[in-house]
């Protein structure tokens, strides 16, 4: 029998009982649509978050002190890096823009009746560029101002809009842990992070923030910018070496700091988000097992119920190698209608969830054929014991079968 | 492996069986469903097979059909050896050289007329199959019904259908199993007239039944009993 012919009689077979058909093609819908929906908003989550802490500057280097084995442990408290550490990197290490070193606490701001929690960043005059942070209003502190470690603040977009909701902040003086501090600058809002906002913070000199607000002599991390992309590793490089020298370090014993780059950064942020996706896209796979079970289960079903057909076609002649065809086709079919509503379902999923919950989703075309082929993969490996079952019915049991 | 061909003296032998039996397991027990049978049949012959239920007649018929392998004797087909066939082999011998009519009719309920029995030819992957099958209506007087869908038809009217298909792929043997069974008289008179006629014009059929009335249309009766053959008779009424 030529294959235009089975799949004649599979497509008859599936239309004549319809309802069925698409219980059944339910089973593989939902499987394939859930896939495609959560593989594109994790895909959706990674890019945006990709691209927001991309924000922060791919040139940049950062180093903390601890030791280097401490990596995903707080090294807040670790005191091995000094103000003095990132002079000496601006002034002696080549090819870099500027270093700009930093502490940072949460405290409590204030102005007039109204308080806020943000976090309080001392910074070096070119943390601002460094970190991408381009200026609404006003200005950054002064070399001047850092030296003599005044209190002078710049505020992010989202503290003047819990704090100076309908009046110009530049020139007022706000409360930061009871001390007043004149606000120069406003920076450009970047956007919120689900679990970041880098507008939600006030920036005022290093200096200021060692001596007078937190009390203390160390800086919690160093940024460094590179001039460009390709010397970072070189600069890494230059600055390991000069540190340990600076600090003393001898051969062979580990460095009292890490080196990092945003960049590192972003790929372990890119692959924990791969990772997520990975596991909903898993979790979502699991559903299109289930739609797979459904299908043989339909099958034997449909096998019994067709048993006497199966000995009608043995007895005029139909080969085992046939009766398996009709029905892989089948199965394959239900899982092939089945895999392209799903597809359609899943995009619409995607974009509904991007419209209404305001997340970005992306549906990548490998997502579309990763789940089609399997789900098409399922029909085959699903339907080829119930198809093997109706091949090796024996015709004339099958003939006497009411 | 036994011999793929006999050597026959007559060129118009259709079937030789011999010593044919087949016992079939039921748990521990054998059961004798038949026992060396031996019989030959002509081209063009119209054999009855009679006998009580139990006989070993249907037993004959699967084994004749191809669709059950003896447990020993030989079987000769048109000179070939169905034992030393091949499944798909054998699927192809039941495909063009044997015709198959069924008590219960056993159409497919979804299909038409036409497409049943178009069937063979599909599976046969014949050519214009369309055209043959709509031919093979025609000679049972059926192909003004060729769309309807076997629900759709009277009983005779199926069976009728059912004898197109027997016959569309032109089978060496039409096998016939109990087919006025499901039939009032009349109609069952007029199926026997569509056998005839078809064996008037050559056609070699072999038909199991119990009752007299249709056995005695045959020209030659085989009496089965306790699956051994009891009987080989010539209808002489029939044969002017």
């Amino acid at each position: 029998m030529l294959i235009y012919d089975l799949f004649k009689m599979a497509l008859r077979s599936l239309i004549a009982n319809t309802m069925r058909t698409f219980l059944t093609a339910l089973g593989m819908i939902i499987g394939v649509a859930s896939v495609i929906s959560m593989i594109s908003i994790g895909e959706g989550a990674r890019q945006q978050t990709l691209s927001t802490i991309s924000k922060f500057g791919t040139n940049i280097i950062t180093v903390k002190p601890g030791r280097k084995k401490t990596r995903h442990v707080s090294s807040d408290s670790v005191q091995t890096l000094l103000l003095s550490d990132a002079d000496a990197i601006e002034e002696h290490v080549s090819l870099i823009i500027g270093a700009a070193a930093q502490v940072y606490r949460p405290a409590q701001l204030k102005f007039g009746n109204k308080n806020t929690n943000t976090t309080v960043r001392g910074t070096g005059r070119k943390y601002a560029k460094l970190a991408n942070f381009t200026l609404d209003r006003g200005r950054y502190f002064t070399k001047e101002e850092i030296i003599s470690a005044r209190r002078v603040a710049v505020i992010g977009a989202t503290v003047v809009k819990n704090l100076f909701p309908d009046i110009n902040p530049i020139g007022q003086e706000l409360k930061v842990d009871g001390n007043n501090y004149l606000v120069i600058g406003i920076t450009e809002a970047k956007g919120a992070l689900s679990w970041y906002d880098p507008d939600d913070q006030i920036f005022i000199p290093v200096t200021t923030a060692q001596k007078r607000l937190f009390g203390m002599s160390y800086v919690q991390s160093i940024d460094i910018q590179a001039d460009k992309i390709e010397d970072l590793e070189q600069i890494k490089k230059e600055i390991d070496t000069f540190l340990r020298i600076r600090h003393g370090i001898r051969e062979g014993e580990e460095s009292d700091f890490h080196v990092q780059n945003s960049s590192q950064w972003l790929n372990s942020w890119g692959d924990a988000a791969k990772t997520f996706t990975y596991l909903l896209g898993g979790i979502a796979g699991i559903s299109l097992l289930v739609g797979g079970i459904g299908i043989m289960n339909i099958m034997l079903v449909s096998i019994t119920e067709r048993t006497r057909e199966i000995g009608i076609r043995i007895a005029i002649g139909a080969k085992k190698s046939e009766i398996m065809e009709q029905f892989l086709i089948e199965s394959v079919l239900i899982s092939f209608i089945g895999g392209g509503i799903g597809i359609m379902l899943g995009i619409l999923i995607s974009r509904t969830v991007s419209e209404i919950g305001g997340w970005e989703t992306i549906v990548s075309t490998q997502s579309i054929l990763l789940a089609f082929g399997f789900s098409v993969a399922v029909g085959i490996f699903f339907g080829f014991y119930p198809a093997r079952k109706a091949a090796n019915l024996n015709p004339i049991d099958a003939l006497r079968y009411e | 492996m036994g011999q793929l061909y006999l050597n026959l003296s007559s060129e118009s032998v259709m079937i030789e069986v011999k010593e044919l039996s087949k016992t079939y397991q039921l748990g521990k027990v054998d059961v004798h469903a038949m026992v060396d049978v031996t019989f030959r049949i002509d081209a063009g012959e119209f054999v009855a097979v009679m006998g009580p239920s139990g006989s070993g007649k249907s037993t004959l018929m699967n084994l004749l059909g191809c669709l059950d392998l003896p447990s020993s004797g030989s079987y000769f087909l048109e000179k070939f050896d169905i034992r030393s066939l091949s499944p798909n082999q054998l699927a192809e011998v039941r495909n063009k050289r044997i015709g198959f009519v069924f008590q219960n009719f056993n159409l497919l309920p979804r299909a038409s007329a036409l497409e049943n029995v178009e069937l063979p030819l599909l599976y046969g992957r014949i050519q214009n199959s369309h055209q043959i099958a709509r031919d093979s209506l025609e000679r049972v007087g059926l192909a003004e019904r060729a769309m309807h869908r076997p629900n759709e038809l009277s009983g005779g009217e199926r069976q009728r259908v059912a004898i197109a298909r027997a016959i569309v792929n032109n089978p060496a043997i039409v096998l016939a199993d109990e087919p006025t069974g499901n039939l009032d008289t009349q109609t069952g008179d007029e199926i026997m007239n569509i056998f005839s006629s078809l064996n008037d014009e050559g056609a070699t059929i072999i038909l199991v039944t119990h009752e007299r009335d249709v056995a005695s249309r045959a020209r030659r009766i085989i009496q089965m009993k306790d699956g051994r053959m009891h009987q080989d008779i010539l209808n002489e009424g029939l044969i002017a």
